[in-house]
């Protein structure tokens, strides 16, 4: 089995008449936290919509645990295993948060058909979530909603999570919750895909960091040396972390 | 932080009643218009309750959908005219038979023909507001060219049924039974669609679906094979509408579509878009403001709708519950 779960070769992507992607490739190995990160508008936010098939890829490859992805609908890619949580969280305001996690569960008609062992891990990494489970999404404050995008995710057995930016807005003590609660997805064995630009998120949890500008993938490498090559970080990030 | 009910669209139908006795004098006028405006009201809601959920759920803009309404209307007369036996009996229950057999045959002839529309006509437009207007639209002038070619282009009676005829006294006032059975429907129709919408996985993929198409996707599900459902049901629905509409008028002519196609678009933005709940609202405020301009200020009718829906609009420019954000 190839230690590479997601990989995207020279993909392509246009929206409309702007060509934004300009045959990104990357890797992300299995098991590991990868971060993708960039200045804005460098192409991230696009390189994770085109691997869920929300935008087509025009042009190059994108390989899901050795299959060609390329092309696929989003919810066949869905249907792989692979989760995603955009950069507005996709939390449906007006449904409960409980009607919000049955949607994630898609094995379950009925809330008690969930399966319980894995709602009480969920409810153990975001307490949140069960302390407002009958109370409408939309009523939670921006570090909830993103805790509950997350459990979302996470509530069925996942391949690959892919998140956009989960520390965008939120305050400081709540980014460490979501930091712990990364650590311990990543210790279960999940696979992690995070665009982020809080740096100090993304050097607490990358295992490999790819960076990117002009909708290129500019670096790509271990997260430990890229966090102590302060002069690599200032040309491709413009600061260091 | 529970979830809170937005209690103040509630009471707009009410106030339009309690605002309107003073102006028609008589208690028992006014008790007949009411009812009358109730019934109109829930053979609104009926039809556009489908349509809302379509609007709200894929942002398609079908202007079509009066077609699904006539077809009914239609259906309704060959049904009710080979059950002439039954509709003609002093029978409270044959009668009612002959009716829900009227309603269930208008239905799935209806709905089957929805799939249709929407494969033929509305899935190679997708995302293309313009082109929906103008092929939907064109999409009802051949629906109605077909009506012509199997019923015949001229206004076809559709008599109610023995029992229905007629009113029951109610002080004063009195109170058509066919309006009576039109509100019980309605009812049962809303009862149906909440049932569903609130405590099913489908009625929850709507929804949701409602809000974030896109993210329902990401999840796994294929919005477009519950659309093509919602399509089917809102289209079936349009027919049981029709057979109502044409029970309602006691006669049917292909064109009906078109004419009850303006109320429902005003019934749909009152009521905001993907909002099945705000659509009852649109619809009874609807059917009441006709019913007594109708009484009041006959040439202002359809006018009194339209000042109806900009006075909701400057209150609530999104409707009264709105659910898809466009």
């Amino acid at each position: 089995m190839s230690n590479t779960l997601l990989a995207l070769e020279g993909v392509h992507t246009h929206i409309g008449a702007y060509h934004i992607l300009h045959g990104v490739d990357l890797q992300v190995p299995r098991g590991q936290l990868t971060l993708l990160l960039g200045r804005n508008g460098a192409g991230k936010t696009t390189t994770l919509r085109s691997t869920m098939g929300l935008w087509r890829a025009s042009k190059g490859r994108v390989v899901f645990a050795g299959q060609d992805i390329t092309g696929w609908s989003t919810p066949r890619i869905a249907g792989l295993g692979i989760a995603y949580v955009p950069e507005n969280m996709g939390i449906f305001a007006d449904l409960t948060v409980k009607e919000n996690m049955l949607l994630a569960a898609r094995s379950a008609r009925h809330a008690r058909q969930m399966d319980d062992t894995r709602l009480q891990w969920v409810f153990s990494l975001f307490p949140a979530v069960e302390k407002f489970w009958n109370h409408p999404a939309g009523k939670l404050s921006g570090g909830q909603k993103q805790m509950l995008a997350v459990a979302r995710a996470v509530i069925e057995p996942r391949e690959l999570l892919i998140i956009d930016e989960p520390s965008k807005g939120l305050a400081p003590a709540i980014i460490n919750n979501m930091i712990d609660a990364f650590a311990q997805l990543k210790a279960a064995g999940v696979t992690i895909l995070l665009v982020e630009q809080n740096l100090h998120f993304a050097k607490r949890l990358g295992d490999t960091v790819a960076v990117m500008d002009d909708g290129r993938v500019v670096h790509s490498g271990p997260m430990a040396a890229f966090a102590g090559d302060e002069e690599l970080q200032q040309s491709l990030l413009g600061l260091a972390l | 932080m529970q979830r809170d009910l937005d209690w103040k669209p509630l009471l707009l139908v009410p106030a339009l009643a309690a605002l309107a006795l003073p102006l028609v004098g008589s208690s028992s006028t006014w008790l007949t218009l009411t009812v009358a405006g109730l019934a109109m009201g829930m053979i609104i809601f009926i039809i556009a309750s489908g349509l809302t959920l379509v609007f709200g759920l894929m942002d398609v803009l079908n202007f079509g959908h009066g077609v699904f309404i006539a077809l009914g209307a239609f259906v309704a007369t060959s049904v009710l005219g080979g059950m002439a036996d039954w509709t003609a009996s002093e029978q409270v229950w044959r009668n009612l038979v002959a009716v829900f057999t009227a309603m269930l045959v208008a239905m799935a002839v209806a709905g089957a023909v929805g799939l249709a529309f929407e494969r033929c006509i509305v899935r190679p437009v997708y995302g293309q507001h313009l082109k929906q207007i103008l092929i939907t639209m064109g999409g009802m002038i051949i629906g109605e060219e077909l009506i012509k070619v199997i019923w015949g282009p001229q206004q076809i009676p559709l008599p109610m049924p023995q029992a229905l005829r007629g009113a029951l006294p109610l002080g004063d006032a009195s109170i058509e039974k066919y309006r009576l059975l039109a509100v019980a429907v309605g009812l049962v129709v809303f009862a149906a669609l909440a049932w569903t919408l609130s405590r099913t996985k489908i009625g929850l993929l709507v929804r949701a679906g409602v809000q974030d198409r896109e993210m329902v996707e990401s999840l796994g599900y294929r919005i477009r094979r519950l659309f093509v459902g919602v399509f089917a049901v809102g289209s079936a629905l349009a027919g049981l509408g029709g057979v109502m509409w044409g029970l309602y008028q006691q006669n049917v002519v292909p064109q009906m579509g078109a004419q009850v196609n303006v109320l429902i678009f005003i019934v749909i933005i009152i009521g905001g878009l993907g909002s099945t709940g705000g659509a009852l609202i649109g619809a009874l405020l609807v059917g009441l403001m006709a019913n007594y301009t109708g009484f009041l200020l006959p040439k202002l009718a359809l006018f009194s709708n339209i000042a109806l829906m900009v006075a909701i609009l400057l209150w609530r420019p999104q409707g009264v519950y709105p659910v898809a954000q466009r």
